[in-house]
């Protein structure tokens, strides 16, 4: 648009711009590293009159998203965000806000879970919430961050889901570049409100999500309601349903804005790639460069990046796998007994597939732990010596352990 | 879908007794105050309440006699104890006869 401006701001600034560009109307957070930045910024613009929203100060992210949960039952476009132990704290709300089909939308700064006490980035705080029935978006720089966010509010308010909008901790939450701010205008034009299911009305009382048993049963007035069993299944239907709402909305925001994300996926040098390289977030930028400097020894690698996590795009990565000689998950988090969450999800997607190639793990990052393009090129030159060798199963690599 | 369709998307169902924060119908024993007795009435002013200041459920407005919101009493019968002449016994819901509750006249 050619009335949009660029500026230079972290990640936690593109988040807030996007809320304010949403228009939010009700902002409940509660201050947490490596997040704490958005909610400043969305405070001090409500403080200073930028921003006609209710900033709604609470003593925990339990409480921050209880309120955004209300707001949004009473038709409120709402937004808070949050990172690691402030994620977990709001685990029972975050199934609320799912279940009770809210379109909330959060940020969440990736930061590792205490214990030990870490502020710095992985993704294991989002990752264990994935089967809330959130969708989870992750992003690879500023400027996604910011159009993800309005993507978001598109998405969670035609699929009448949350939304979590995952951008790596310090790595792009404190880290500047420059960022196109799109125009109020425009953004007002793709992102009409839409009303969520449940809008209550003080003057008409309902109670949303009261006791729902097994068994579809009849109500008060005789009508007959869908069991607990009934209204998980349309939950997850409008989940899946989002594996097209998703890049619909990606679209309508290209023709639009100008920039595409690729919807579910995206590739970097992938389509003749031997060798794909599979992340979520920033990471894939770091395999972007590692992709280059193992083309320039011989061995053609690319990128398969995540972009969305849930729903799991399942088909996207079946047709962007099939064929290839080998695929390299690395995950910044760990399915603690079993393996990256990631990596079993692309090996499950990836099962019976014709020319399916073997799915080998890779941990990498826990804790903020430094990850470079030379050490992500080491750990696929030997994982493309293994494959070459004929492992079709390997175990998991934990980059750059000092054990 | 509008909020009065049920059982489609998401649960939802209209407030009954007892919901809403209601809580009159939780109750067994409710309290009945003897006009007779009670302080404020004797003295025919705003003295004593007692009883509303110790109602943990702000069922007790002040008045002379303080009145009970039987909508939202739980039945608690901390206004008995704490009266200093013994004017509000607690008597069970099946023998206060009288008037019901609204929760239960709605029934």
């Amino acid at each position: 648009m050619s009335d949009a401006i660029t500026a230079v701001m972290t990640g936690n600034e593109a988040a807030a711009t996007a809320a304010r560009l949403a228009r939010v109307q009700v902002v409940a957070a509660y201050p947490i590293t490596p997040q704490s930045p958005v909610v400043e910024t969305l405070s001090r613009w409500v403080e200073e009159g930028e921003l006609p929203a209710e900033l709604v100060r609470v003593e925990s992210e339990h409480s921050a998203l209880t309120v955004c949960i209300a707001a949004a039952s009473v038709g409120a476009r709402v937004f808070t965000a949050t990172s690691a132990n402030g994620l977990a704290y709001m685990n029972e709300q975050i199934w609320w806000a799912a279940g009770a089909r809210l379109p909330v939308v959060m940020g969440c700064a990736n930061r590792a879970m205490a214990a030990p006490w870490n502020v710095l980035n992985d993704q294991q705080d989002s990752m264990s919430v994935r089967d809330a029935g959130w969708v989870q978006l992750y992003c690879r720089n500023n400027q996604e961050i910011l159009d993800s966010t309005l993507q978001a509010y598109r998405i969670a308010e035609t699929q009448h889901l949350p939304v979590l909008v995952c951008y790596d901790g310090f790595l792009l939450s404190h880290t500047v570049m420059p960022v196109e701010i799109p125009s109020q205008a425009a953004v007002d034009e793709f992102l009409p409100h839409r009303a969520p299911l449940p809008v209550l009305d003080p003057a008409d009382p309902r109670n949303v999500g009261p006791v729902t048993l097994a068994d579809p049963r009849p109500n008060a007035e005789g009508v007959l309601c869908h069991g607990y069993m009934e209204l998980r299944a349309l939950h997850h239907r409008a989940l899946t349903g989002a594996l097209s709402a998703i890049p619909d909305a990606d679209q309508a925001f290209a023709r639009t804005f100008g920039r595409s994300w690729g919807g579910l996926t995206f590739g970097h040098l992938l389509d003749d790639a031997e060798v794909a390289l599979v992340a979520a977030g920033s990471l894939t930028q770091e395999l972007g460069v590692a992709a280059e400097t193992l083309r320039g020894e011989g061995i053609r690698a690319g990128v398969l990046g995540i972009r969305t996590y849930r729903p799991f795009p399942r088909e996207a990565i079946r047709a962007a796998l099939a064929g290839k000689r080998l695929a390299l998950v690395f995950d910044k988090a760990v399915s603690y007994g079993h393996e990256g969450p990631i990596c079993s999800d692309v090996r499950g997607a990836t099962a019976g597939l014709a020319g399916a190639p073997p799915v080998y793990g890779a941990v990498a990052g826990l804790g903020g732990r430094d990850v470079t393009a030379a050490q992500l090129a080491d750990a696929a030159r030997r994982a493309s010596a293994d494959a070459r060798a004929g492992l079709s199963e390997r175990p998991e690599e934990w980059v750059n352990l000092r054990l | 879908m509008g909020t009065k369709d049920c059982g489609h998307q998401i649960s939802m169902s209209t407030p009954s007794p007892g919901e809403a924060g209601e809580t009159g119908d939780w109750r067994t024993e409710r309290p009945v105050l003897s006009s007779v007795h009670c302080l404020a009435v004797k003295q025919d002013d705003l003295s004593c309440q007692l009883c509303w200041v110790y109602c943990p459920d702000v069922c007790l407005s002040q008045g002379v006699p303080p009145l009970v919101d039987l909508r939202y009493c739980k039945g608690c019968g901390i206004c008995a104890e704490v009266c200093p002449v013994d004017a509000i016994r607690m008597v069970p819901e099946d023998e206060a006869g009288g008037a019901p509750a609204p929760e239960e006249a709605r029934r």
